[in-house]
């Protein structure tokens, strides 16, 4: 620790500090534009110079190392002087159409030139223009002559989001921030640049020209998209969401968002809203009144459990749903006496599960044991902080495509290995993760858990221990004993299950190998969560207990009754082809939903909910982190929010306990006496995991067949918020999917790269582009679900078949 | 002493005296009545009449909806809404002042960084129905189309004090 003098305050600071953090610490600010505490230094704005003594010329703050004994004065005459200078210098070619620019009234140059400005400059020149660039959908440059050249977006990209999109081009006057030529900026972190960029010339696209920023209230609310929980400032005029920007939390999002997170508000705002309840009458849809609507719904479902009995219920729920939402939903759904809910739908392997025959724990020893879902036991989550994640130094990511699943804790991955930890990846696929990846092995989705059984071979072998029985007779390959070389020689090790490994067919295998593989090299274990709520929805109990199905087995086995909470069953669903077969044979599907989608096909009743900024609401991120949040706007026209349809949906039903007046009396119903941390559990029922070794061989799926599927879940197309933001539905990582398939098999099939060929999963066929990936193994398809164009196929695992067209190019 | 100089001031009816005295004076003094319509008051060229808005020599209209007006006027009588026009330009789709409750401070004036919403000389206008003092964009600009010329002289005559 060094003593340093600013202003005549003495601070204390670590050796290696800079003057600006000193200067931070003693609550002294400092005008600065290029400097950001997350960015490297550039020091190239000059804002922050101050006058040190001993020293002949002023000194830029963000990078001049604090010595002991130093002394600095900001407010001195020369540090004014060279102050006054710099803005003057930055001003010359600064358009000064603040009136017209978006940045007004909250730029960084506005507010520092008022502040430390001269009244006036001497400059009557010309000033320079700068051409605008098309950068893309999210980001507009229209003003780029407004830029200072601190470089944050040129940082930001190389740093944080891994790619350097933004650069600086030429030299001196002629210096220009634009992206490659004709390229656009296709980071799914891109829009952090806006708010990066100290002044208007990075503005967003969406947002141009529609309010400015002294009309917006900003109001906390809570991303509904991924797992982590990102905290969002939700800013509302006249009712109406305008933007959405982050706040800051170090231990979830630092100070980023992603572009999901930003950008998604413009689904709010989208045409498609339901904004009355609508009823099908002979065969017609008719706009009702609430009660004419709920009413029917209650009739319904009473006419359904008397005719047919309580089991042909079903509900299912968007794990992006709010822990209410879903407490509510299972709660309606056991006072009706039914365990048919679950919220996990784009999982196919619920062997997790404890068995059915084990009694319910969490209901209380006197409650009805149908009252209560959720059980002892098998929680997944992180297994760690979210923050933690930084400071891994090897890591293993099993099946997840991380950087569109889970774009900020990919930044911290990446930060971490940054400050050289060593990345491992076993997956189905070899997207770009813009880091080092120490080692990878791709391999087709039947051997993925072949692949995980030769790591925990070859780490036994490396840590000289017997190896576990299940892996007996594995042979581990070259790159399983590199991974276990590269796990054995950690400190701070995580293994961690993505998305895809949680929705494999064999997803509790990959599970239980993982979880020995962490054991084995004392690891920590963990799931990154899908979903807002992937961990909320397991405590508040929307899972199937006791004789309730679970997702798969209400689709395979067709109800008579769904009540859908938020779902799109044709995108949401693990096997979108059997989900829509069951809703086109039920009776009675009851669609809680925010947007006239297609559920006009086969529901009956669509009853209009609120998204996430309408409601009040908690989601519970996949560490475990319980953060709640109030609605940001009213809800449009007649929406409700979906807990109050829900509680209203239970009086009516005449189910006891269902005399809410606020979601806050739900979600502390939902967590009573609970405490959440300690229901966390990554444990693995003893049970599952026996596995036999015919599995661990990986026999599935018979590639003799066709091909193996690898469905990724586009990132902007994951909830039927995104889907509906416009922009980011122009971007790049939203166009139409391909099939995209290894080079030797497109030549083996007699197609080229943009060719039309027909892929046939189940009892359909579409039409899709096919593209080389010579990353896939052979012997894999890889066919996105959650889109349009590809929601009529099958299970998002399994055989696909593609058959040439000839003579058809996109 | 004081009772009979009262006494005789009232018998001699002093006040009146006094009273008419005050009466002729004006009555042949110099009149200062405005026979108003036919006559004026004279008016500053700073005078803060109806509002309007105007627009450049080549027709295009100055506002560009920066929104400070609307920000900074206290009575909250403006209201704007802003889009992009197909130029590219930021411009008003909606520019209203609600004359009931203008107090015509001028601060809307004061604030534009383009001298395009203006307080003019006029203050003859009235409204019959409500809604008649609610002025919109094209009303404003209408306005000032007409006034434009004694607009400009009057913004000419302020420059130098600004």
């Amino acid at each position: 620790m060094i003593n340093i003098e600013i202003d005549g305050k003495q601070v204390e600071i670590q050796r290696g500090s800079t003057v600006m953090d000193a200067a931070h610490k003693a609550g002294i600010h400092i005008p600065h534009f290029c400097y950001h505490k997350k960015l490297s230094i550039a020091a190239s704005c000059r804002m922050c110079l101050v006058e040190v003594e001993k020293a002949p010329k002023p000194l830029p703050a963000c990078a001049t190392p604090a010595t002991d004994g130093m002394k600095v004065h900001t407010h001195s005459e020369t540090a004014v002087k060279a102050q006054q200078g710099v803005m003057e210098f930055l001003l010359i070619n600064h358009p000064l159409d603040c009136p017209v620019c978006d940045q007004g009234g909250e730029c960084q140059l506005q507010d520092i030139a008022m502040g430390y400005g001269a009244p006036a400059s001497r400059y009557s020149e010309e000033k320079r223009i700068v051409m605008h660039k098309d950068i893309g959908a999210l980001i507009s440059t229209q003003e780029m002559s407004r830029c200072i050249h601190c470089t944050r977006c040129v940082r930001f990209g190389q740093e944080i989001a891994g790619m350097m999109e933004m650069g600086m081009a030429f030299r001196g006057e002629h210096a220009e921030i634009m992206s490659f030529v004709n390229s656009s900026v296709d980071s799914e972190l891109s829009g952090n640049m806006i708010d990066l960029c100290p002044v208007g010339a990075l503005t967003s696209k969406p947002f141009r020209y529609t309010a400015r920023s002294w009309e917006l209230s900003r109001r906390k609310s809570v991303s509904p998209h991924d797992g982590l929980g990102s905290n969002l400032a939700v800013q509302v005029k006249n009712g109406k969401v305008m933007r959405v920007t982050p706040i800051e939390n170090e231990a979830v999002n630092e100070c980023w968002i992603s572009d999901k997170d930003r950008f998604s508000y413009e689904g709010l705002n989208s045409p498609e809203r339901l904004t009355k309840p609508m009823l099908k009458q002979d065969g017609k849809w008719q706009e009702v009144e609430w009660p004419v609507a709920l009413e029917y719904v209650a009739g319904g479902l009473r006419h359904v459990i008397g005719s047919d009995g309580i089991d042909q219920i079903a509900a299912l729920a968007t794990p992006h749903s709010t822990l209410e939402e879903l407490y509510l939903l299972q709660k309606l759904m056991r006072g009706l006496g039914s365990g048919n809910v679950d919220f996990r739908l784009r999982q196919s392997d619920f062997s997790t599960d404890n068995p059915p025959q084990s009694p319910l724990i969490r209901g209380e020893a006197d409650a009805p044991p149908l009252t209560r879902g959720g059980r002892e036991g098998f929680l997944p989550w992180l297994g760690m902080p979210v923050a933690d994640i930084n400071t891994r130094d090897r890591l293993l990511i099993v099946g997840s495509f991380l950087r569109k699943d889970h774009p900020l804790l990919a930044q911290r991955v990446r930060q971490a290995v940054k400050r050289g930890a060593q990345a491992n990846i076993v997956h189905a696929s070899d997207d770009d993760l813009l880091m080092p990846v120490a080692n990878k092995a791709i391999v087709a989705p039947g051997e993925l858990v072949n692949q995980l059984a030769q790591i925990l071979k070859a780490l036994a072998a490396e840590k000289q221990v017997a190896p576990d029985a299940s892996v007996q007779g594995i042979e581990a390959g070259s790159v399983a004993a590199a991974i276990a070389r590269s796990l054995d020689s950690g400190e701070r090790v995580a293994v961690l299950l993505g998305n895809f490994a949680q929705q494999h067919p064999q997803a509790a295998q990959l599970a239980l190998l993982a979880e020995k593989i962490a054991a084995l090299c004392g690891a920590k274990f963990g799931f990154l969560g899908e979903a807002a709520n992937s961990v909320g929805g397991y405590l508040a109990g929307a899972v199937p207990g006791g004789q309730g199905m679970n997702a798969a087995q209400m689709t395979a086995s067709p109800r008579k009754a769904y009540i859908l909470l938020n779902v799109e069953p044709e995108l949401d669903m693990h096997d979108p082809q059997q989900a829509m077969a069951a809703m086109r044979a039920a009776d009675l599907v009851v669609a809680l939903s925010a947007y006239k989608h297609h559920a006009t096909d086969y529901a009956d009743v669509l009853l209009p909910i609120a998204p996430f900024t309408e409601t009040s609401g908690t989601f519970v991120n996949t560490e475990g982190l319980v953060q709640s949040f109030k609605g940001a706007a009213k809800p449009l026209g007649e929406t409700r929010p979906a807990w109050k349809v829900l509680r209203v949906l239970g009086n009516l039903l005449d189910v006891s306990g269902f005399d809410y007046d606020t979601s806050e009396a739900v979600r502390d119903e939902a967590l009573s006496g609970m405490n959440v941390a300690s229901k966390l559990n990554n444990t693995l029922n003893e049970n599952v995991g026996r596995a036999s070794p015919d599995m661990v061989g990986g026999a599935h799926p018979t590639k003799a067949q066709g091909f193996q599927r690898v469905a990724d879940v586009p990132i902007y197309s994951t909830d039927a918020l995104v889907r509906r933001a416009a922009s980011l539905q122009k971007t790049r990582d939203a166009a139409t999917p391909c099939v995209m398939m290894h080079g030797s098999e497109l030549q083996k099939l007699g197609v080229q790269s943009g060719d039309i060929v027909k892929v046939t999963q189940g009892s359909a066929t579409v039409r899709l582009v096919v593209q080389a990936d010579d990353t896939l193994p052979e012997g894999v398809a890889r066919v996105a679900a959650g889109h349009p164009a590809t929601a009529e196929l099958g299970a998002m695992f399994g055989t696909i078949t593609v058959e040439p067209i000839t003579g058809e190019r996109a | 002493m004081e009772k009979i100089t009262n006494f005789f001031k009232s018998f001699l009816l002093f006040e009146l005296v006094k009273g008419m005295a005050l009466t002729g004076r004006y009555f042949f003094a110099r009149k200062i009545t405005v026979q108003y319509p036919e006559e004026k008051t004279p008016q500053s060229f700073r005078f803060r009449g109806l509002h309007a808005q105007r627009r450049y020599a080549n027709g295009e209209e100055r506002c560009i909806g920066c929104k400070l007006c609307e920000a900074v006027c206290p009575a909250l009588a403006i209201k704007i809404e802003v889009a992009e026009r197909e130029d590219g330009t930021r411009r008003t789709t909606q520019y209203d002042i609600d004359l009931t409750k203008c107090i015509f401070c001028g601060f809307c004036e004061e604030s534009c960084p383009v001298d395009a919403i203006v307080e003019t000389r006029m203050f003859e206008y009235h409204g019959e129905k409500p809604g008649d003092l609610y002025y919109t964009k094209p009303m404003l600009l209408a306005m000032g189309d007409k006034h434009e010329e004694q607009i400009a002289k009057d913004r000419a005559a302020d420059a130098k004090y600004r």
